[in-house]
């Protein structure tokens, strides 16, 4: 499925932020990555589809090494890995409902879009997954109107329309209160479940990681230090990944 | 998946209809106006033919008439001081008459009606009055600018104060203070740092349009440019014009540095990055 | 260093005290001889130069807006990340507006001859830089979030442009459209004095044979349509935003 071979990047030459990554992601289910703010979660998830172009190693996902693609080759591997962001990243003054059909742009040629004429197919699949959501009738509403819970979910909508075979999430939950970000994490877990694919999903909140991952990954500096089922995952551990002890109840 | 959705409606885009109207009636104008413009290949060609030997003759400039454009630029910038001095003397009381939160109706309206008619016209034909009125010369030019820095510099001057905070206007005021007083103590201050802005902004208008009102016979390095145009004189032009996109430039410089004096990075960001692209298009030059 | 520079001015332009003390005489005399204003004159001759001046004004923004697009969209450094290219394209924009639409329209009227097709142009490639200027700078201030999405769901660069990038420049661009055919509207109005066509043609014959009647017609005809061009652009954005 999913798998990088020592991946390294570096923002500045000489300090890398991510250290010799080697990770393989195959099976279904909700997949977290946690570690402290600034280990580089954030820049290993988004390497992962190249919106960080990563110092070396390779990604190989469905056959490709998409760190040696360009130009359209990447744009169509790009298609099959949806993306669920912490700040929503909607396109504020457009609709739900546009929104929505933004996931289907690397199908549907930019004149047909320009006039919105995508096929009806994913017009019926967008109301759909709005219902999925639980934001039927919410189609027509503009995105800057609507909470933050319910941006992300048009968020997780339009990841989801894409029809994508990997779902990736940099902290979709880190701007939300509490109990909604219990909800957009059982809504990731429900698609990772009913859709039969693997949901890679990175986070500060342990507790969160514990109940809704099978698989947790720990990084610290860059490098990963832990892989393996949440119960596995002892007070010990979480001091080599977080540091310190004072923070553990 | 819940019941099945009933209610798919079949285009979600309805709002588009709107922006399709719009765009055919543009369209059907832009041809209407255009099929007046009578454009037509034959035109263009020879167009392009005499675009290619204007701006061989352009070339090289020809600076030796700089005792003339030294003399020309020299008035037009006078005529900028001049005008913009004059019009920020005027444009004061006359902005502040014009407040609607300040003054009374019978004081606001004549006030007002100046300065739209200040802006209502291009300062090029208020030159053409001005040099009927005073004769040809540098100081038609420099009234007709200073008509144009009171509509501009009123206009916005009446604009800032009506959005002044009354709470200072009141704490002044509660006081016992005269009426000039609240001006000086709970007015002025919360204006002044944008009235130094639109003031500056005046300035490099006004220095724009001094070197154009010379076409029309009112001092400035203007006269030289249409003169040197109509005799064909096309080096000379271009050396002219090179000469006033440098004083245009200059003059911008140097606005710049007079708002850094003057406003502190704060109200000087105020300026630039306030609210929408609308509010910093108000406040960029025009012309 | 201001006071020098005013008291300087003074002392350099030759203001003839005989003729600043004439002029409020000379105004009055102008006014009357303004009066009674012409009106037969304005069906004939003024309102055809009218509409010729409404339609340089908004053809030459209409160009101007489809001209200044791709520079705009060049100058933008987060849509062309090469800095060579934005500062070429910022020099055409600060050319563009470093050169009055007078100057603009005597080297159009030199090339295509006397005329609205030279106004035309004239106010197109003075509102160039005007609206490339503001309209890089809307596209740079567009937030960065929305488009890498976009790039993460594998769009093509034009379907980033349209479904990115122009929801979130469309108030700004309008509104700096708008404000421009504003300018432009009192702009096309002196363009004729040298040759550019519209009702300034009309205003610079009306004077050169002191029909002063007339010319008080056409000024008033100006005054009109700045006054309708600024109700209608305040009407419009009140609508649009």
């Amino acid at each position: 499925m999913l798998k990088l071979n020592h991946l390294s990047k570096s923002y500045v030459a000489g300090t890398p932020v991510l250290r010799d990554i080697t990770l393989e992601v195959s099976e279904r289910g909700v997949t977290a990555i946690i570690g402290a703010s600034g280990t580089g979660k954030s820049t290993l998830i988004r390497c992962i589809n190249r919106l960080v172009e990563p110092t070396a190693g390779e990604i190989l996902f469905e056959g490709a090494d998409l760190a040696t693609l360009n130009g359209r080759s990447l744009r169509h591997a790009r298609r099959h890995i949806g993306m669920v962001f912490q700040e929503y990243n909607l396109v504020e003054r457009l609709t739900v409902m546009e929104n929505l059909l933004s996931g289907r742009l690397g199908y549907v040629s930019a004149w047909r879009a320009w006039r919105r004429k995508f096929p009806p197919e994913d017009i019926r699949r967008a109301y759909e997954l709005l219902d999925v959501v639980g934001l039927a009738g919410f189609a027509l509403q503009r995105a800057d109107a609507l909470s933050g819970g319910q941006r992300q979910r048009v968020g997780i909508a339009r990841a989801v329309m894409q029809e994508p075979t990997l779902l990736l999430a940099d902290e979709p939950t880190s701007s939300l209160d509490p109990k909604t970000a219990v909800e957009i994490m059982e809504l990731l877990a429900g698609i990772a479940r009913s859709r039969g694919i693997p949901v890679l999903v990175n986070m500060h909140d342990v507790e969160l990681a514990k109940r809704f991952a099978d698989r947790i990954i720990g990084m610290a500096g860059g490098a990963l230090v832990f892989d393996g089922p949440a119960a596995e995952l002892d007070d010990a551990m979480l001091t080599t990944i977080y540091g310190g002890q004072g923070w553990i109840q | 998946m819940n019941a099945p959705t009933a209610a798919v409606p079949a285009d979600p885009f309805k709002g588009s209809l709107w922006p399709r109207v719009a765009a055919l009636a543009l369209i059907v104008y832009v041809i209407y106006a255009g099929a007046q413009l009578e454009v037509s290949w034959a035109r263009i060609e020879t167009g392009l033919e005499n675009a290619a030997k204007f701006f061989s003759r352009l070339f090289p400039p020809n600076f030796s008439r700089h005792d003339l454009l030294v003399k020309g630029l020299l008035e037009s910038l006078q005529i900028a001081v001049l005008a913009s001095t004059l019009g920020i003397v005027l444009a004061l009381p006359i902005g502040l008459c014009a407040a609607r939160n300040l003054m009374p109706a019978w004081v606001t309206w004549p006030a007002r009606l100046i300065i739209v008619a200040s802006r209502s016209f291009h300062p090029v034909i208020v030159a053409i009055l001005f040099v009927k009125a005073v004769g040809f010369g540098a100081l038609a030019g420099t009234l007709a600018l200073t008509v144009a820095s009171i509509g501009f510099i009123g206009k916005l001057f009446t604009e800032a104060i009506e959005e002044i905070s009354l709470k200072q206007v009141e704490a002044v005021r509660a006081t016992g203070a005269s009426f000039s007083s609240v001006l000086a103590f709970g007015v002025l201050p919360q204006v002044f740092s944008r009235f130094i802005g639109f003031s500056t902004y005046q300035l490099d208008s006004n220095l724009r349009n001094s070197t154009m009102v010379g076409i029309v016979g009112a001092g400035g390095i203007g006269g030289t440019l249409f003169a040197a145009f109509q005799r064909f004189d096309y080096d000379f032009v271009c050396a002219i014009l090179l000469s006033i996109i440098g004083l245009i430039m200059l003059g911008e410089v140097l606005a710049t540095g007079v708002r850094a004096i003057f406003i502190e990075n704060a109200t000087l960001a105020d300026l630039f990055r306030r609210g929408s692209a609308m509010r910093r298009v108000r406040h960029s030059e025009d012309d | 260093m201001i006071v020098v520079a005013i008291v300087l001015s003074i002392q350099t332009v030759e203001v003839i005290p005989e003729f600043l003390a004439d002029a409020p005489e000379q105004v009055a005399d102008l006014l009357t001889r303004m009066w009674p204003l012409d009106f037969a004159y304005y069906p004939d001759t003024v309102h055809a130069a009218l509409m010729e001046t409404i339609h340089i004004a908004s053809l030459g923004t209409l160009l101007a807006l489809v001209l200044a697009m791709p520079v705009g969209i060049l100058a933008a450094h987060n849509l062309v990340p090469s800095t060579p290219v934005n500062l070429v394209a910022k020099l055409i924009l600060v050319s563009s507006r470093s050169v009055n639409s007078l100057v603009w329209a005597l080297l159009f009227v030199g090339i295509f001859g006397p005329g609205a097709l030279a106004g035309t142009l004239a106010i197109a490639f003075r509102s160039i830089g005007f609206v490339g200027k503001l309209f890089g700078e809307a596209l740079e201030e567009a937030q960065p979030g929305p488009i890498e999405a976009l790039s993460a769901a594998g769009a093509p660069w034009a379907s980033r442009m349209t479904f990115g990038y122009w929801p979130q420049v469309k108030p700004a661009f309008w509104s700096i459209a708008l404000f421009r055919w504003d300018i432009n509207v009192r702009e096309s109005a002196v363009l004729g004095l040298v040759g550019a066509g519209g009702i300034g043609m009309a205003l610079d014959s009306a004077l050169n044979l002191f029909q002063w009647t007339r010319v008080a017609v056409i000024l008033l005809a100006i005054f009109a349509v700045v006054i309708i061009a600024e109700v209608v652009v305040t009407q419009v954005r009140r609508r649009m935003i």
